[in-house]
C-alpha cells in the first residue's frame, strides 16, 4: 500500500462536513499557511514539491505560479479547473463529491500563496450535484471564518465562487473555460498572452486542475521537499487514476507515481486483472486525446525497459512506441474489443466538441469522423487509411488549443499500431460489421 | 525598434508589430496570406490559420526555435527574429492541408457567386489548393437565413473567419448577429430571427473574405471582373464618403469602401453611400481606380492591350509561384 495524500480520509463518513473534516486534520494548511509562512514561501515549497499539473499537460505547478505577473493595483486570481470531461476520466467527480472540504483548503492555501482575493471553481455542467456539494461546504467555511473578509484573523481576504460550465469539452481549455467565465463563448484565446499575464478579465490569472489544487495542503503540512520523495525522478508525489474498461476493478485509484504498469493493470491492489481472464489487447493510459498503446507496448518500452506509471516512462519513445500520462485515465481494452470502432467513437466525440474556431479542427474531426464512420460500416476503401493520417498530420500542431493535437493523436496511433485491423475492415466489411466481429490476427501475432 | 529576418530579407520594424505586418512592409511574394486577420478590426486574426509561419530562431536573445507553426498574424516580432513562410516546405505543406480543409465543404460555387473575381478563398485556393478533392463526403448545408433587404447570406461560403462579428462589434452599435452552435455546426446567424440594420451594417460586406455576405442591390447584376472601378467621393453627413464606384458605362452597379491590396478598407463607409447612392449624378467622380491585388480584377481596365502581352498583365508574381513537388 502507498500513501495516500488526497484519498486518506475519502471514505471517512460525514467527510464532507466542516466538523468531520476538521477533525481528520483539515484546514491545518490554512492556519499554518497564512500565520506562519509569507505567500512566496508557499510557492517555493510547491516548486521543491515538484508536482506536476494532474490536468494533463504535466507542467510544473511551483513553476507555473512563478511565472503569474503581479503588477501594482491588477486584482490576480486563482481558477480551478473542474471542468473534467476528458473521455475515460473521473477522478476530479468522485473527489469532489467525496471530500469538497479538500478542495475548499487546497484553494484558500493556493490563493493565499498567489496573492489572489477572489478565486473561482469553475464546474462542469452535467456536475451540477456536486456544485450544490461544493456550495454547501463553502458556506459552512464562510461560516468558520476560514473564507471572507479577515481570514483567521490574518488580514487575508478570499472569496470563493463556484461557476458551472455547460457542459462543453472545449471549456477544460484554460483559455476557453476563462472566456466562458467570463460569460464569452467558450473560443479558446490565442496565445500570448498567455493567462498568467492576462487571464480572466484581462487580469493575471492561474488556472489549476482540482487534483493539483488539492495536493497543495499536504505540501504545506509536510514540506516540498517530503512530497518530492514519492515517486520516481520528475514525477513526484501521487496521482489519482481513472481505471475503467475491461478490468475486474475499475474505479479511482491513488497510486504513488512510478508504480509498474503490469502492476496496475493484474495486482489485486488495483485493477484487479483483466475481465474474465481473458488478453489485454490495447491500453489508452491518460484519457482519451492520447495515443493508444498495443500490449506489448504498454507493459514495456520500445528499448525494453518495464513502463512504469510515471510521466517520463509512459512518452518513453515519444509518439512512435509511446503515449502520455495525462489526466491519469486508465482506459483498458481486451481482446473482444474492436480499435476501429473505439477509434470512431473518438473521432466522434472530438468532431462532437469541436469549438469550431480555427478551420483545421472544425474541418478535420469531422473529416475523420466520417471516414472512420465508412470504415467502421464496410464502406472503406484501401486509400482511406492513408488518407486517415494524412488529415490527422494536417491538424496537429496547427491549430490554437491542444483540441485538435487531441483529436488527431488517437486516429494516428491507432493506424500506427493497428493498422491491420483498419485494413481487414476495408477489406472484408462484410465479416468486419457482423455483431460482435472483431479481428483477432495482429493479437495472435503479438503473443508469439 | 526590431530587426528579423523574413525569408532571407532583413526588415526593421516597431516592437510590438506582428510578423505578418512585417512581412507586409517588405511586400511582394513572400506575404502570408491572411483570411480572418484584418488590421482595421482589433481582435482579428488566429483562427483561419492559413498564415502559418516558421520561426527559425525566436529572438536574439533567445535563439531557440519555436516548437510548432505560429500564426504570423498575431506573433509579435522579437529583435533578431528569424521566420521562414515561402522558404519553408513544413509550411508550403501546412498551408496547403489548411486550405484543403477550407475547402472541403466549401460549396466551390464560384460560376455562380457575386464574390467570384476577388475572392481571397478563390485566390488562395489557385495558390495553394490542390487539384482534386479527397473529401467524398455530401458537403455541409445550412438552412437559410434572411438578414434583411441589404445583405444576403450563404453560409455554406463562409470560413468562419468572424470578420463580420468582430466588424458588427466594433463599428456598429449594435451587434445582433455572431456565431452560432460549435463545430463544424457553427453558423453565423442572429438567432431569432432580425435584420442587420444600422447606419454601417453593410461593412459586413467589404470585410468578408468570401462569398458568405454579399450585397443584395448587386446581386446577379454583372461578374467584378467586367466593372470598371472608379474613384469617388461625396458629401456625406455619416462617413468620409469616400469609396470605390463599380459601374459600366454610365451605369453605377456597386458601391463599395476603398480595399488596399490586402482587401483591407481604407475608411468604412455607411450604408447610404453603398446602397442607395447608384446614379453617377450622386458622386464627384476622382477618376479610376487602380486595383492592386492579386485576382483578376487586377487585370487593369484602363492600358490598351498590346501585341505579345498576355492578356492579364499586372497579375502579381504571387499567382505564378512554383509550389514545391511532392
Amino acid at each position: 500500500m502507498g500513501i495516500k495524500i488526497l484519498t486518506e480520509h475519502i471514505n471517512v463518513p460525514g467527510i464532507e462536513t466542516l466538523e468531520v473534516y476538521r477533525k481528520h486534520g483539515g484546514y491545518r494548511s490554512v492556519e499554518k499557511a497564512i500565520k506562519t509562512m509569507t505567500p512566496d514561501e508557499v510557492v517555493e515549497e510547491v516548486k521543491t514539491s515538484g508536482l506536476r499539473g494532474r490536468g494533463g499537460a504535466g507542467f510544473p505547478a511551483g513553476m507555473k505560479w512563478s511565472f503569474l505577473a503581479k503588477p501594482e493595483g491588477v486584482p490576480r486570481y486563482l481558477v480551478c479547473n473542474a471542468d473534467e470531461s476528458e473521455p475515460g476520466t473521473f477522478k476530479d467527480r468522485v473527489f469532489m463529491e467525496k471530500n469538497p472540504h479538500a478542495l475548499i483548503e487546497g484553494m484558500i492555501t493556493s490563493s493565499y500563496a498567489l496573492g489572489a482575493n477572489t478565486s473561482y471553481i469553475y464546474i462542469r455542467g452535467e456536475l451540477l450535484f456536486i456544485l450544490r456539494i461544493l456550495e454547501k461546504a463553502i458556506a459552512e467555511a464562510y461560516a468558520a471564518g476560514l473564507l471572507g473578509k479577515n481570514i483567521l484573523g490574518s488580514g487575508y481576504d478570499l472569496d470563493l465562487h463556484v461557476a458551472p460550465g455547460g457542459g462543453a469539452y472545449i471549456c477544460g481549455e484554460e483559455t476557453a473555460l476563462l472566456e466562458s467565465l467570463e460569460g464569452k463563448r467558450g473560443n479558446p484565446r490565442n496565445k500570448p498572452p498567455f493567462p498568467a499575464v492576462k487571464g480572466l478579465f484581462a487580469s493575471p490569472t492561474v488556472v489549476n486542475n482540482v487534483e493539483t489544487i488539492a495536493s497543495v495542503p499536504w505540501i504545506v503540512n509536510n514540506t516540498g521537499a517530503e512530497y518530492a520523495k514519492i515517486g520516481v525522478g520528475r514525477s513526484t508525489g501521487t496521482k489519482l487514476i481513472s481505471a475503467s474498461g475491461n478490468i475486474n476493478r475499475p474505479g479511482v485509484y491513488e497510486i504513488e507515481l512510478g508504480v509498474p504498469v503490469e502492476e496496475f493493470i493484474y495486482s489485486d491492489e488495483y485493477c484487479g486483472g483483466i475481465w474474465k481472464g481473458k488478453q489485454l489487447k490495447a491500453v489508452v493510459p491518460g484519457g482519451s486525446s492520447v495515443p493508444i498503446l498495443p500490449a506489448d507496448l504498454i507493459m514495456k518500452t520500445a528499448a525494453g525497459e518495464q513502463r512504469l506509471m510515471t510521466y517520463e516512462s509512459l512518452s518513453d519513445g515519444g509518439f512512435v512506441s509511446g503515449s502520455m500520462l495525462g489526466s491519469g485515465a486508465f482506459i483498458v481494452f481486451d481482446e473482444d474489443q474492436c480499435i476501429v470502432r473505439n477509434t470512431w467513437n473518438y473521432a466522434r466525440f472530438y468532431h462532437h466538441e469541436s469549438c469550431g474556431q480555427c478551420s483545421p479542427c472544425r474541418e478535420g474531426t469531422g473529416w475523420m469522423e466520417r471516414v472512420l464512420h465508412r470504415i467502421e460500416h464496410g464502406h472503406g476503401h484501401q486509400q482511406d487509411i492513408d488518407l486517415l493520417v494524412s488529415v490527422a498530420k494536417q491538424i496537429e500542431g496547427n491549430t490554437i488549443c491542444p483540441l485538435g493535437d487531441a483529436a488527431a493523436w488517437p486516429v494516428a496511433s491507432a493506424i500506427r499500431h493497428f493498422r491491420e485491423e483498419f485494413e481487414w475492415h476495408i477489406k472484408h466489411p462484410q465479416e468486419a460489421t457482423a455483431p460482435g466481429a472483431v479481428y483477432r490476427g495482429q493479437l495472435a501475432a503479438a503473443t508469439v | 525598434m526590431a530587426k528579423i529576418t523574413f525569408d532571407g530579407i532583413e526588415v526593421e520594424v516597431e516592437d510590438g508589430t506582428t510578423i505578418l505586418q512585417a512581412a507586409r512592409k517588405i511586400g511582394g511574394d513572400v506575404v502570408p496570406p491572411a483570411m480572418c486577420f484584418y488590421t482595421p478590426l482589433k481582435g482579428s486574426g488566429g483562427k483561419c490559420r492559413v498564415c502559418l509561419v516558421k520561426v527559425t530562431q525566436g529572438s536574439a536573445r533567445d535563439p531557440r526555435p519555436m516548437p510548432k507553426l505560429v500564426a504570423s498574424c498575431i506573433t509579435p516580432v522579437q529583435d533578431g527574429m528569424v521566420v521562414e513562410n515561402t522558404t519553408n516546405e513544413d509550411v508550403l505543406n501546412a498551408r496547403k492541408g489548411i486550405v484543403e480543409m477550407l475547402l472541403i465543404n466549401h460549396p466551390l460555387d464560384c460560376p455562380v457567386c457575386d464574390q467570384a473575381g476577388e475572392c481571397d478563398l478563390q485566390n488562395l485556393s489557385y495558390e495553394h489548393g490542390v487539384s482534386a478533392t479527397r473529401y467524398e463526403e455530401p458537403r455541409r448545408t445550412f438552412d437559410k437565413v434572411d438578414l434583411g433587404p441589404y445583405i444576403q447570406l450563404h453560409m455554406t461560403r463562409c470560413i468562419l473567419c468572424y470578420r463580420c462579428v468582430y466588424t458588427a462589434d466594433q463599428i456598429t452599435e449594435k451587434r445582433v448577429h455572431g456565431v452560432l452552435g460549435r463545430g463544424d455546426a457553427a453558423e453565423i446567424g442572429t438567432y431569432i430571427e432580425n435584420v442587420i440594420d444600422n447606419d454601417f451594417s453593410g461593412n459586413v460586406i467589404d470585410v468578408c473574405p468570401v462569398g458568405a455576405l454579399t450585397d443584395k442591390t448587386w446581386r446577379f447584376k454583372n461578374r467584378v471582373w467586367f466593372t470598371k472601378p472608379l474613384n469617388a467621393h461625396r458629401d456625406c453627413p455619416t462617413c468620409s464618403g469616400k469609396v470605390t464606384l463599380w459601374g459600366r458605362g454610365d451605369t453605377v452597379l456597386r458601391v463599395t469602401a476603398r480595399k488596399d491590396e490586402y482587401a483591407e478598407v481604407e475608411e468604412f463607409i455607411c450604408n447610404t453611400c453603398r446602397f442607395d447612392k447608384k446614379e453617377m449624378s450622386d458622386w464627384t467622380i476622382e477618376g479610376p481606380r487602380h486595383i492592386d491585388r492579386g485576382s483578376v480584377i487586377s487585370a487593369n481596365h484602363y492600358e490598351l492591350p498590346v501585341v505579345n502581352v498576355p492578356i492579364v498583365p499586372n497579375l502579381p508574381k504571387s499567382t505564378v509561384k512554383k509550389m514545391p513537388t511532392e
